[in-house]
């Protein structure tokens, strides 16, 4: 590999580019050619790098520095000043820098970094990057060494768990693929992250895929597969990207393709891209998906890893899955046992979004308490708000008090506590959230994703969210609550894929832990979190109000009625709730109740 | 992308260079319509049963793939289709004023498009950009942080 003396990296995420990424790395590569600098600065584009909200953006190392608001104008000065002169150009650092810094250095205090070692460090489009990392060593390790049987022992030994959200344990499953009879087998990987608010798998995907690609290769080798599957969604057109040039790269390297490493191995992928449908990421309904057709789950048994793709044995693991395999496989299963819990071992990638200080992607040991995940690695609540409640486990998962603040996030706790691991969404509701309304946001969410194919799920979720809309909308009655618990119920005990059972989560565990809000909007006609907009009204404070007309002026519908330098009143038949004088009034004399 | 394509031939011309680069098999059947349907902005029924004669598959089956995935649609779609991310994130984050303020700009519903054929408004699943949410996408373009007041601008950039 040649030397460089620094390393650019621009970001090329989608909103990157469209505020002309491209052409800034154009402009860049033209610049260090005019230079003479082209073999001393090598240019790589990498995935988000900060937040982008001041795109485009580039890091410059050894020095770690960020700019960001780039110009293709901009280039020429940026490379005579930087490369050529040695001198940080002050006005393009980009403003976030201490936020946007930790998102790429060092992790934050609490962080353990395996799966998302390489991400943002590496080159994702040239696999010299990954060797230069100990890229697939793993791999010669297990196809010059190691038996498929000492291979799943190792993982076995590492507890490992399926990191899709069920947690099964992945030794155990390619055991199981293994042990099946069959001249063709097959090998899966679920890049379908469905999960809103779920983005880890994407940015492993685009940060460091062959990490994905080596796991890959080496369960092909356990299970004695000969052909793999990648099914990426179609929302992560970049992934699918990335993917492909590096199957295409692993290929010319000889680690896909026939007899891999003089071992008589045989192995390669395809990437399959979805169409946009959520129950893809259930694996049954997946493996239909690949075959070309509506991607509706079946029961099971019989599980994939007897009949799977095409009938035959198939193994399915998860993006996050498949990444840690190599490093399990390097560093041992001890090294990877030592982090975690008793029964969920190694790391978990979570995506933090919602009312949280610093919203994105961590990795933290497993059996880290929920609060150190807000506050200590989140920064808190936003805008010095009060925590409410934490969503964890996506859709299927459950909205948690802050009395669970403490609970260690593993397979079983989280479980326990009516929530689940999930594929790694966490979304955090300040104060100011209504969980009857969440409730009824995912529900919205659920019955829409709902396959039809089973009856509990395709009606029984339609209801659920007739009776939370009612609630909302301030027509709730008596005996709602209990309709809903009985309709959860039979819901969870009657579907039949895991969309279906998990569904009624987010009802069940708001029912559990907010029970005072439903019977606040049923019984008493009221929003606590004044967020209902059938169950608020604006009403203007005589006191305060200083008659100055900017809400009237501002009122989209016209319900506000006074003269000037006199106190205003809003017409509550008229007014729509838009919240509008709320925001315009400079005295603060327009109340919710 | 026009609205409401009527011409056989470009229809057929369309279909058959699709299946001849992916194949005529069964399994091509999704990246087969999802080609067609970014090519087309939609998959006409002409369209369809041309797929269901060269692939050998039932009709009824290439039609019940084409209307399960989201991301197909088998009505007409407008020039721009805005698609706003419904997730919970970009909820929590004020997603609902954005939606209101995209349907009062358009006068559109969820899924309708305009009589001009010039927008479609769609809801889509999570696009995994939360941190940036609310988060809105006219045709290929992102955009994040999206506050009600911006939406006038952004769908004028597309006028």
């Amino acid at each position: 590999m040649k030397y460089y003396r620094s390393h650019v990296l621009v970001c090329v995420d989608p909103e990157c580019l469209r505020k002309g990424a491209h052409e800034v790395l154009d402009s860049l590569q033209d610049e260090l050619v005019a230079q003479g600098l082209i073999d001393e600065v090598q240019v790589l584009e990498t995935s988000r790098l900060g937040g982008c909200s001041n795109g485009p953006e580039m890091m410059v190392y050894p020095e770690g520095v960020h700019y960001s608001g780039l110009t293709v104008d901009d280039i020429p000065y940026l490379v005579e000043e930087h490369f050529l002169k040695g001198r940080v150009v002050q006005k393009f650092i980009a403003p976030t820098i201490s936020f946007a810094d930790e998102e790429l250095s060092a992790p934050k205090a609490k962080e353990v970094r395996v799966v998302l070692r390489n991400c943002g460090k590496i080159d994702p489009e040239n696999i010299e990057d990954y060797i230069a990392e100990d890229g697939y060593m793993a791999l010669a390790k297990v196809l010059t060494e190691m038996t498929p049987e000492q291979v799943i022992d190792e993982i076995i030994r590492s507890g490992l768990r399926g990191r899709g959200g069920a947690g099964f344990p992945a030794g155990k499953k390619w055991q199981l693929a293994r042990m099946n009879p069959g001249d063709v087998k097959y090998l899966t990987c679920n890049a379908d992250e469905g999960d809103p608010g779920a983005f880890m798998n994407r940015r492993v995907l685009e940060g460091d895929p062959h990490s994905v690609l080596e796991g890959m290769i080496i369960a092909a080798y356990v299970i004695g597969a000969n052909h793999g599957y990648v099914y990426c969604r179609a929302e992560y057109p970049v992934a699918v990207r990335t993917l492909n040039i590096a199957i295409q790269q692993a290929r010319a390297f000889g680690f896909l393709g026939e007899n891999i490493f003089g071992s008589g191995f045989s192995f390669d992928i395809e990437v399959r891209k979805g169409a946009g449908a959520f129950v893809c990421g259930e694996e049954t309904a997946l493996i239909a998906s690949i075959e070309g057709k509506r991607g509706e789950p079946r029961p099971r048994p019989p599980f994939p890893a007897v009949k799977g793709l095409w009938g035959k044995p198939t193994n399915n693991n998860n993006v996050e899955t498949y990444a840690n395999v190599p490093q399990i496989i390097l560093k041992g299963a001890d090294w990877f046992a030592s982090m975690g819990t008793a029964k969920s071992k190694g790391t978990k990638t979570f995506a933090v979004a919602g009312d949280v200080k610093y919203t994105g992607l961590i990795e933290v040991p497993l059996g880290i308490t929920i609060r150190e995940v807000i506050y200590d690695v989140g920064g808190g609540i936003k805008d010095n708000k009060g925590f409410k409640a934490v969503q964890i486990g996506g859709p299927m998962g459950g909205c948690l008090p802050a009395s669970a603040l403490d609970l260690p996030i593993d397979y079983e706790s989280l479980s326990s506590a009516g929530a689940m691991m999930g594929s790694g969404g966490l979304v955090v509701m300040d104060d100011e959230t209504c969980m009857v309304d969440i409730a009824r946001f995912f529900m919205d969410f659920t019955q829409d994703e709902s396959c039809g194919k089973c009856t509990p799920c395709r009606v029984g979720t339609r209801r659920i969210l007739e009776v939370l809309e009612r609630i909302c909308a301030g027509k709730g009655r008596d005996g709602d609550i209990e309709t809903l618990e009985m309709l959860c119920q039979d819901i969870m005990a009657t579907s039949l894929c895991g969309l279906g059972q998990g569904a009624p989560n987010p009802v069940v565990s708001t029912l559990k832990h907010f029970r005072d809000e439903y019977i606040a909007h049923i019984y008493e006609k009221r929003c606590p979190a004044k967020v209902c907009k059938a169950l608020i009204t604006y009403a203007i404070l005589p006191d305060v109000c200083t008659g100055c007309m900017v809400c009237a002026r501002n009122c989209p519908v016209e319900a506000i009625h006074g003269e000037r330098r006199k106190v205003h009143t809003i017409d509550p038949d008229v007014c729509i709730r838009c919240g509008i004088c709320m925001q315009v009034c400079n005295f603060n004399a327009v109340s919710v109740n | 992308m026009t609205i409401g394509i009527t011409d056989p031939e470009k229809i057929r011309t369309t279909v058959y260079a699709v299946i001849e680069r992916c194949g005529a098999t069964q399994d091509e059947l999704i990246p087969i319509l999802s080609e067609i349907n970014h090519k087309l902005g939609y998959l006409p029924a002409e369209a369809l049963d041309e797929i269901s004669h060269l692939l050998k598959v039932p009709k009824s089956q290439v039609f019940s793939v084409a209307s399960f995935y989201r991301m197909l649609s088998t009505k007409p779609r407008g020039t721009h289709v805005v698609q706003f991310c419904e997730s919970a994130p970009c909820h929590v984050v004020g997603g609902r004023e954005v939606w209101e303020e995209l349907q009062d700009q358009l006068h559109l519903q969820s899924g309708e498009t305009t009589r001009d054929g010039c927008w479609t408004l769609v809801t889509t699943s999570c696009l995994g950009i939360c941190g940036v949410g609310p988060v809105i996408m006219v045709d290929e373009d992102v955009y994040g942080n999206v506050t009600p007041a911006q939406v006038k601008d952004i769908l004028a950039r597309y006028m």
